[in-house]
């Protein structure tokens, strides 16, 4: 009955080996009524994975707010569908590729955006953006300046070639990511609304399609290893990392969305992690039919591979699709028109039961929904930190005795400093829609052929999450609304990438927990649907985990155009006006710890009341062609900001003057904009403040070459020459590459 | 040295290659590997230390031994120039 | 005139080249697939920027095979005009079809940045409209954009008035600040010595809406639109 290949008994010590527990191998025992063999374990334990079931994670994430009006798709599929109006839709998602990414930088990133894209484009959207979330660790720590270096070029070699714009993102720099970097990739598609592709297998009958690469022994378990921690045995697993084929991927997408357009594709969806397993199965089990696969007839990139090694290989860059019977020909033709391998391997059946035969022999016999809509779920243990209330205690706060030697000093951090060296390695104009490129708040496209535009943007601050989740999830969704409301964006979606340390420990579970409540209280206030999202668990290196970083990637629509503003000063004269709240607020702030090296204190408050109204004041300043710059405050407080805004493409400086002094000028209160007006403007621009209930004030005007600040009886002056020049180096100079 | 994708490891440099030779009239190459050599004259003239040496460059640098493997030959003494620096990627 | 822009598999940038002339600038346009050999009757052939063949082996060494390229170049040689952007430049270096040859930026790095051209020739269908001096202000976005010659062919390139754009200042000066990749001479585009073949890395198709904040390349394909009528009349009076 079952096949006869040199391969390991199937127990408990086995199973365990390849990421089953105990408990799961009973489980799956009592599904089949009979013990598995080693095929069938392999594939249950890659479906049961943290990565493809989201064991420990499912109960939390029911908490998200997952429907909006303009909600097409949420949650449970390859990408999240939006409608964006015109009759068009946004298809996006992000995804971590964190562990492979520490192995193999180069190989891990560029197989990160491989895969995000081709989550994009089995849902027949053209991807049209990417941006990444990446957070590395210390500059000096062993291996970093390689890793930063790989992750940089990985990411480059496949957008670039891809021809895909990367237009955004966000680079962060931590000693808790010394063993752990991370790599969140997310990309973002267009489609019309009525010709998006799900992957739901149907019709028995219906032809079962592979196309793409071959399959070889490539990232054998690459899921598991997303779902254990480092360890120093670590090492040995190198061999698992996958190679990336950008130029291939190009191709497959060309022919996709053309054999997409025969009208003779079921359901197709691509395969990521756990390879050909998760693809059919998950396509199955949505469509609650049942498969048949004849393994003799996958395409093999060196022989000898077992169904096993078949079913659980990540060779990258293939798809799987289920075609209407009697019309694969259609759909053949278009993919060989482009030079890719495309073989018939099996049929949709509705036994509800997955039958893999392999040299005459049934290799697997299996139900398939057990497996993946009966995937175990898990109620980890929850427990808050003992050392909570010592952690919230509000951090005492050294004054600086020279305000624009710390303004320098800051600016001169990698945390801080300009991000170009990086973003300038990937290609940001290609394609013609790149209104708004990297370096400013939010990322601003053309949605062609309309006068609209799409805005994304990434942002999470993990130092408050780890000091208060809840609040630090809320935060990250409310500067995300923030950023998109600088650009003029309504916010129609928001995706994630969860990552956390090892969800068997108490306070990691705390912090997952934690932190899904506050997004998802935001989300409710700011009124943005989670439509689709990652889970990364066991970022953790010898015990020692990340802090919690729940990266939140959000799209808005911009419904027009014209007269956006920058997030920099452009006009000399212009009236700066700051909204918002100033107040002292010190928990987590990085002028502590950068400065102090100094972490504590309960994170700023997020009063999401204020944040919506400040969003919809922005919002209705942009549409009105009021502003001409707005940028918000995050990090760093209102001076940083307040130089950030001065190093446009043209460097401009200011005269101003604020009540806050001393060290206040660095306080990380929320909810704050700074926005730069014509002086015609200033009236109105007061008004509608005053109107939308938002606290506003007149602080000075841009222009001249210095920046001038008159706070607290001082008064602080720098050229601006001086400063762009810190900050545009200063990330340069520390990584020497 | 040589440095070569392991055989194991997708290498899509090689498959564009073969797949090009095919189409400019090769249909027989079953399969192409691309790689790299180096040429690398060190001033010491005991072969065990070379090769020793040599072994740890591709260990520590000149291959990624996570995606590549390499193999060292001893070319012999020589006094042949190789260009303006010793190495040529 | 009609504009055939080649699509090898890989081609990225195949799409914007044809947006600009059909939809910003209303002309016929079409693709052209690299197993055709057949030009579709276009007078003006775009090779676009991208990763053909993934730039596997050499950047447009695979490319410069495809079975299109013996129409292009059979066009070429009739003198018919040839356009090649960024990767489209590399194929016809690999063709021959121009002179030299690219290397690696010297930083070793793809970069993507806006950089300044200064236009060298302007009595070339390419550049018409563009005025001897001319400052251009054009995003490149490649790896390997480091063109390379031996210093005779280098020398008789110039001397042939065959440097169309070179990497400048903001305001014309041609220093070595000023070049993003090492390129000898400063060079960013070159003609073949007919003038009817040109290759430059920037993109001007990138630049030619006022949407996305710079028009200036939207002058090269105008000039190109203008010759197309000129040139068709020359083409019929000598038939």
């Amino acid at each position: 009955m079952t096949v006869t290949v040199s391969e390991p008994a199937v127990n408990a010590e086995t199973a365990r080996s390849i990421g089953l527990t105990g408990e799961e191998l009973e489980r799956l025992k009592k599904i089949l009524g009979r013990d598995p063999n080693w095929t069938e374990l392999g594939i249950t334990s890659a479906l049961w994975s943290e990565h493809c079931s989201y064991k420990s994670s499912k109960i939390y994430l029911r908490e998200f707010p997952t429907e909006g009006p303009h909600v097409l798709q949420g949650p449970g599929e390859n990408a999240g569908v939006v409608d964006v109006g015109h009759g068009f839709v946004a298809v996006f998602k992000m995804e971590s590729h964190n562990h492979p990414s520490f192995i193999e930088p180069y190989q891990g990133s560029m197989t990160g955006v491989g895969g995000i894209l081709r989550d994009i484009f089995t849902m027949g959207a053209r991807p049209i953006a990417c941006m990444d979330a990446l957070r590395f660790g210390e500059i000096d720590a062993p291996r970093m300046r390689f890793l930063i270096d790989g992750v940089v070029r990985g990411i480059g070699g496949y957008g670039n070639c891809m021809g895909i714009p990367t237009v955004g993102g966000e680079t962060g720099f931590h000693r808790c990511y010394n063993g752990n970097i991370l790599v969140n990739a997310f990309a973002l598609g267009v489609a019309r609304r009525d010709r998006i592709f799900h992957a739901r297998a149907s019709g028995a009958g219906n032809p079962v399609l592979y196309v793409g690469s071959r399959t070889g022994r490539d990232g054998i378990h690459g899921a598991t290893m997303a779902s254990e921690s480092f360890d120093k045995e670590s090492e040995q697993k190198r061999p698992t990392v996958q190679v990336g084929d950008p130029f291939t991927e190009k191709i497959l997408l060309e022919a996709c969305l053309e054999a997409m357009r025969t009208g003779a594709i079921v359901a197709i969806q691509d395969m990521g992690a756990a390879g050909l397993t998760s693809s059919t199965f998950e396509m199955a089990g949505r469509g609650g039919t049942g498969l048949r696969l004849d393994l003799d007839r996958v395409p093999l990139r060196q022989p000898g591979l077992t169904p096993y090694e078949m079913m659980l290989s990540e060779s990258q860059e293939r798809m799987v699709l289920v075609a209407r019977k009697g019309r694969e020909e259609e759909v053949e033709k278009v993919f060989r028109r482009w030079g890719l391998e495309v073989v018939d391997i099996g049929e949709i059946t509705d036994t509800g039961r997955a039958l893999l035969t392999w040299h005459g022999e049934t290799a697997a016999d299996i139900p398939i929904q057990p497996l993946t809509e009966e995937a175990p779920v898990y109620h980890r243990p929850v427990a808050e930190p003992a050392d909570l209330a010592e952690r919230w205690k509000a951090p005492e706060v050294p004054q600086p005795s020279d305000p624009r030697q710390a303004l320098e000093e800051l600016l001169a951090t990698p945390e801080l400093a300009g991000k170009r060296w990086i973003w300038q390695q990937y290609d940001h104009t290609v394609r013609t829609n790149t209104v708004q490129g990297p370096g400013g708040d939010a990322a601003v496209v053309l949605l062609k052929g309309t006068p609209s535009g799409l805005a994304m943007t990434c942002d999470v601050n993990p130092v408050y999450c780890y000091f208060d989740p809840r609040r630090g999830g809320a935060q990250a969704v409310a500067e995300a609304v923030r950023n998109l409301a600088c650009v003029g964006a309504e916010p129609v979606g928001l995706t994630d990438c969860l990552n956390f340390g090892n969800p068997e420990r108490p306070e990691i579970s705390w912090q997952f927990r934690e932190a899904v409540r506050g997004i998802s209280e935001a989300c409710r206030a700011l009124s943005v649907p989670v439509i689709s999202g990652n889970v990364s668990f066991y970022n953790e290196t010898e015990g020692a985990s990340i802090y919690p970083t729940p990266a939140i990637a959000m799209v808005g629509v911009i419904p027009s155009l014209a007269s956006l503003p920058d997030p920099w000063f452009r006009h000399e004269g212009d009236r700066i006006v700051l909204l918002g709240d100033d107040r002292s607020e010190f928990g987590g702030a990085a002028y502590l710890r950068l400065l102090y090296d100094l972490e504590q204190g309960r994170p700023p408050a997020v009063v999401l009341d204020a944040e919506l109204r400040l969003a919809r004041l922005l919002r209705s300043l942009v549409a009105q062609g009021l502003l001409h710059t707005a940028h918000d405050l995050s990090e760093g407080g209102f001076l940083i900001a307040l130089a950030e805004a001065c190093f446009g493409r043209r460097p401009m400086g200011a005269r101003v003057e604020v009540s806050m002094a001393g060290a206040d000028l660095f306080s990380e209160s929320q909810g704050r904009a700074l926005v730069a007006v014509p002086p015609a403007a200033l009236e109105q621009v007061l008004e509608a403040a005053t109107t939308m209930g938002v606290p506003a004030r007149e602080i000075g005007e841009t222009g001249g070459a210095d920046l001038v600040l008159k706070s607290g009886g001082e008064v602080l002056s720098a050229p601006v020459a001086r400063l762009h020049e810190i900050w545009s180096t200063a990330l340069p100079k520390a990584l020497g590459l | 040295m040589t440095v070569y994708p392991r055989r194991e490891i997708l290498d899509p440099q090689g498959k564009a290659i073969r797949d090009a030779l095919t189409r400019v009239g090769f249909p027989g190459v079953d399969d192409v590997r691309a790689g790299k050599s180096f040429e690398i004259s060190l001033g010491t003239g005991d072969p065990q230390a070379a090769e020793s040496q040599l072994r740890e460059m591709c260990e520590k640098l000149l291959a990624n031994t996570v995606v590549e493997d390499y193999s060292v030959e001893l070319l012999g003494s020589s006094v042949e120039s190789l260009g303006t620096d010793g190495i040529r990627p | 005139m009609k504009c055939g822009v080649v699509v090898f598999p890989g081609s990225n940038c195949d799409h914007d080249v044809y947006h600009v002339w059909k939809h910003v600038l209303h002309q016929e346009a079409a693709f052209l697939w690299h197993q055709d050999d057949s030009l579709q009757g276009c007078e003006l052939i775009v090779l676009p920027g991208g990763f053909a063949y993934g730039d596997y082996l050499r950047a447009g060494a695979l490319a410069a095979l495809s079975p299109v390229m013996g129409a292009v170049k059979r066009h070429a040689e009739a003198g018919g005009l040839v356009l090649g952007i960024c990767n489209g430049f590399q194929v016809l270096l690999e063709t021959g079809l121009l002179p030299g040859a690219m290397r690696r930026n010297e930083n070793l790095r793809f970069q993507c940045l806006d950089v300044h051209l200064k236009t060298e020739r302007t009595d070339l269908p390419f550049t018409g409209r563009l005025a001897q001096g001319q400052v251009l202000r054009l995003p490149i976005a490649h790896a390997e954009g480091n063109y390379e010659d031996s210093p005779e062919r280098l020398d008789a390139l110039e001397a042939g008035g065959q440097v169309v754009f070179r990497y400048c200042e903001p305001d014309g000066r041609v220093t070595p600040e000023s070049n993003p990749n090492g390129a000898a001479r400063n060079i960013a585009g070159i003609a073949n010595a007919a003038g009817n073949v040109l290759g430059l890395m920037p993109h001007p198709e990138r630049a030619s809406e006022a949407v996305l904040g710079n028009t200036d390349g939207l002058a090269l394909f105008e000039s190109l639109v203008e010759a197309g009528a000129r040139h068709l009349e020359s083409v019929g009076a000598r038939q």
